[in-house]
């Protein structure tokens, strides 16, 4: 197994894809926190307690969900909302949780508007200038959130979760795997289990901060 | 690509950037009757760009973008240059592909959509500058016309290569003196338009966009050519003019003036047989859907 970690940046600025370090990605029912395999349990539980901490947990739904290219889609939108209103209603005061869309992956520099949008190929933009210090991919195609995983791994100190409708993420910090509408509720579910529970690292440094 | 598939999630609308809200709410995919006319009523499928204030080139973008029949189901296919830094900001699918591989690009995708689409409508245009039309990419520009491919291949003439400080180009005027060209040109500009007629293309048009009106109806023509018939060519004027020394306001006016009877770009056109036919059965079928749109008007009021 390999001995390299899967860990907030900045790395530098070409970080090695993590999978050419050795990580590898979970099986089905597993997850894998900062490349190491682990349960699908424990990964929520993590998950929920890195939204916690953070002072901007930010979840960046991708085209995948936030266009209605079919029923599914349009559930998985309607779940994304719920998790997005259960982390307002979880966090405390001084936490400013965000959710901001990744509409297409045009590279639209150097238009990006970062206050109201990501784009995957500068996603550092965005992060910084919300200062955000954990963040959320989900319904973003597997090459896109590949790239931008590893551009934020790179230039920022944002921990990143990937709730990945495929296989997982070996670039992100925490990855689910064959994330569904049920998958979705049930980090909903943990924040809520959880929320009291977990001290907001509110002076710590931040996405922007680096 | 459905128009009715183009719909954002319901519980995430209000976080969509606003310029994806109006290109669901009022952008022209869809509609038959699309044109330049629509542009300041409708949502336009370019959102800003970035070429330089007064560029003729973004005048003819939007003209074009205005005028394709078919949006939605079009691919579009693009090449080094001014344009690769619009396209990033254009609604329509498109792809960029290697400086002056565009149309050898486009002849394996038009074949591709229509083996994965058959028996539907998409449409592939190439718009390219004059390097890479010309220039680097006359081998695969020439090959795809051979091939009878059926696309429009577009090709922004400004006279010299404009985004790498002003080199030579094969379509520059004879005796042209550029900053990165200072002898001046020694050859005269190569005759693109009647090599495509040589060469088998069923509708070749050489103009200037000064004329919206004009702009839409040749890409509306050369697109359903190029849908049914074979290859279609349009050389569009439009000057650089950063590199010919003028100003913001006199991209327009240098359109005009080189658009005279024996100027370079006096309107110019060929139109094949088959496509002459082609036209003359659009125009009726346009004419006679009109008059029934006229009339069932006229019966509503009626009512």
């Amino acid at each position: 197994m390999s001995d390299y970690r899967v860990l907030p940046g900045p790395e530098h600025f070409l970080p090695p894809a993590a999978a050419s370090m050795g990580i590898r990605l979970p099986n089905p029912g597993e997850a894998h926190i900062n490349g190491v395999i682990t349960s699908e349990e424990k990964a929520y539980e993590e998950a929920a307690r890195q939204f916690l901490m953070a002072k901007v947990p930010t979840i960046f739904p991708g085209p995948l969900v936030l266009w209605a290219w079919n029923e599914k889609a349009a559930k998985k939108a309607t779940a994304i909302r719920h998790l997005f209103n259960t982390l307002n209603e979880c966090v405390q005061p001084g936490q400013k949780p965000m959710l901001i869309p990744m509409p297409d992956y045009r590279p639209k520099y150097p238009k990006i508007n970062p206050e109201v949008e990501i784009n995957p190929n500068h996603p550092n933009l965005t992060i910084w200038h919300n200062k955000i210090d954990c963040c959320m991919f989900i319904g973003v195609h597997c090459h896109q959130a590949n790239l931008s995983l590893k551009i934020i791994r790179g230039g920022t100190s944002c921990y990143t979760i990937a709730m990945c409708a495929q296989a997982g993420h070996e670039d992100a910090m925490l990855s689910f795997r064959d994330a569904s509408v049920d998958k979705i509720m049930r980090l909903a579910d943990t924040i809520k289990r959880l929320k009291g529970t977990v001290k907001p690292r509110l002076s710590a440094k931040t996405g922007a901060s680096n | 690509m459905s128009k009715e598939r183009i719909q954002i999630s319901e519980a995430l609308y209000d976080i969509m950037p606003s310029d994806y809200q109006d290109l669901v709410k009022s952008a022209t995919y869809g509609k038959e009757d699309r044109g330049w006319k629509d542009i300041g009523t409708s949502k336009e499928l370019i959102e800003q760009h970035s070429l330089c204030a007064g560029c003729p080139e973004s005048m003819a973008f939007r003209y074009i973008l205005a005028s394709l029949p078919n949006p939605e189901d079009t691919v579009m296919v693009g090449s080094t240059g001014c344009t690769s830094l619009v396209f990033p900001m254009v609604a329509v699918h498109n792809i960029h592909s290697l400086f002056g591989n565009q149309n050898a690009i486009a002849s394996g995708l038009k074949r591709a959509l229509s083996v994965r689409f058959p028996g539907r409508v998409k449409d592939v245009v190439v718009l390219a500058g004059d390097g890479a039309t010309v220039d680097i990419g006359l081998d695969m520009t020439l090959q795809a016309w051979f091939r009878q491919e059926k696309f429009t291949t577009i090709c922004f003439d400004n006279e010299l290569y404009a985004n790498t400080g002003g080199q030579e180009s094969g379509l520059m005027q004879k005796g042209f003196v550029a900053k990165m060209a200072p002898v001046g040109k020694l050859f005269d500009k190569v005759r693109l338009p009647e090599i495509a007629r040589e060469s088998g293309c069923h509708y070749v048009v050489n103009c200037t966009v000064s004329k919206p009106s004009l702009v839409e109806k040749v890409i509306r023509n050369a697109v359903h050519i190029a849908r049914e018939i074979g290859p279609t060519y349009l050389q569009l004027y439009t000057p650089c003019i950063l590199e010919i020394g003028k100003n913001s306001m006199e991209g327009l006016q240098e359109m005009r003036d080189s658009e005279k009877p024996a100027e370079r770009f006096a309107y110019k056109e060929y139109v094949s047989e088959p496509a002459k036919q082609l036209l003359a059965e659009l125009a009726a079928k346009d004419k006679e859907r009109k008059a029934a749109a006229k009339q069932l008007a006229a019966q509503a009021q009626a009512n």
